[in-house]
């Protein structure tokens, strides 16, 4: 069955508080999802008063300011800060997202973090998106065509086609939408989630390649593209601004279009 | 870890039923009969004189009254059919449960249907 409960070793405890150091006075309370495979021990959530006078602007350097000042057991994982890498991707105040997009003036009162929903946890906020990833590889996202390639130059695409990409090829794989898919979180072994069909939409659309009747072939599944009742938590927490479950309702109408 | 499959197997699965298109588009085609159909069924019920057994098997006596009523059952019982599929394969993942739960809808919608056609039948042609 869906799981609507928590097996008992993954049920949250509460954790420690850490007080600011020698701060202003000024502080937001961030309370953040612990989990360590190494004690055994039950998840459990800390509570950091963070000094807002010295903290950067985005939830992001609130993070980096808790591992280097109050906490350096915290682990999670953030490299480029500006939104094109998507390894911050976690779960604030309820909502996916890039915690180096994320400004902490945009959210108010005391921060909650959680690691991204319904994957398998690491370590505290690094989820496990082995899964995900492997999902992506499987809708074959690189260009195919049995048609070779002009001799002397590139494969020439028209403005017109290259538009179509817009809104598809910005994705950076955060995996923000398809852990905010309860399909997604009942069904993931089997179903591709936003961002692989949302991936594999970019390729049926790409006037380049001439596979897209494998594609839909590899989709056409009540489990890998059927999931998707299309509720839209993906397009509302896409960091980037895009729409995965549009991509995916036209994923759907080139099935019937091509049937009847 | 029970297997050593890697990942992109284990994704791949089965591989496409190429299967879902069809579901899909009759249970949209079939909430589009169905918006015409249960608004004339509401409005003609409620627009009867009164609530009896005769009353009833009166109205459905009229040719049009039965064909609509038909086509009234017929349709929700394959809706209903299909939507109960799409939530058992939903929040039912384990294959067995899954399996017999959809068995266990298709025959009982087509059991109602039958049911339902038939006593409109048997009402219509006077019994």
């Amino acid at each position: 069955m869906a799981e609507f409960r928590l097996p008992a070793n993954s049920i949250v405890k509460k954790g420690t508080h850490y007080p600011a150091q020698n701060g202003s006075g000024n502080t937001r309370k961030f309370t953040v999802y612990r989990y360590s495979p190494d004690t055994g021990e039950n998840p459990r959530l800390d509570t950091y008063d963070v000094d807002m006078d010295t903290c950067g602007p985005m939830v992001l350097d609130a993070i980096i300011k808790i591992k280097s000042e109050l906490d350096a057991t915290l682990s999670f994982r953030r490299s480029c800060r500006e939104g094109i890498c998507g390894s911050c991707a976690m779960n604030i105040n309820g909502a996916n997202t890039l915690a180096c997009t994320m400004a902490l003036a945009d959210v108010e009162g005391d921060i909650t973090i959680y690691p991204l929903p319904h994957q398998p946890v690491v370590k505290d906020l690094v989820s496990d998106l082995t899964n995900f990833y492997a999902q992506y590889a499987s809708i074959e996202p690189w260009l195919q065509s049995d048609s070779p390639a002009p001799p002397d130059r590139e494969r020439l695409q028209s403005p017109e086609d290259r538009e179509l990409l817009d809104g598809l090829y910005e994705c950076i794989l955060c995996a923000c939408c398809s852990t905010s898919c309860p399909s997604y979180w009942w069904n993931s072994d089997r179903y591709l989630g936003p961002a692989a069909l949302l991936a594999s939409y970019r390729w049926l659309v790409d006037s380049r390649d001439d596979s897209t009747g494998e594609r839909l072939d590899n989709v056409e599944d009540p489990f890998k593209l059927y999931r998707c009742h299309t509720i839209m938590n993906c397009a509302k927490v896409c960091p980037k601004g895009l729409n995965p479950a549009k991509a995916i309702a036209s994923t759907k109408q080139m099935l019937v279009e091509r049937r009847i | 870890m029970s297997n050593l499959r890697t990942p992109l197997s284990k994704v791949k699965g089965h591989g496409s039923a190429k299967e879902g298109t069809g579901h899909f588009w009759y249970q949209r085609l079939t909430a589009l009969a169905l918006a015409p159909l249960c608004l004339w069924f509401c409005f003609s019920i409620a627009s009867l004189p009164q609530m009896s057994y005769d009353t009833f098997t009166t109205w459905l006596s009229s040719p049009f009254s039965a064909i609509m009523l038909i086509l009234v059952l017929a349709t929700a019982f394959f809706h209903a059919s299909l939507g109960l599929q799409v939530i058992i394969e939903d929040y039912v993942s384990s294959t067995p449960l899954r399996t017999a739960g959809i068995i266990a809808v298709k025959l009982l919608c087509v059991a109602l249907a039958v049911t339902g056609i038939f006593s409109v039948l048997k009402i219509a042609f006077g019994s």
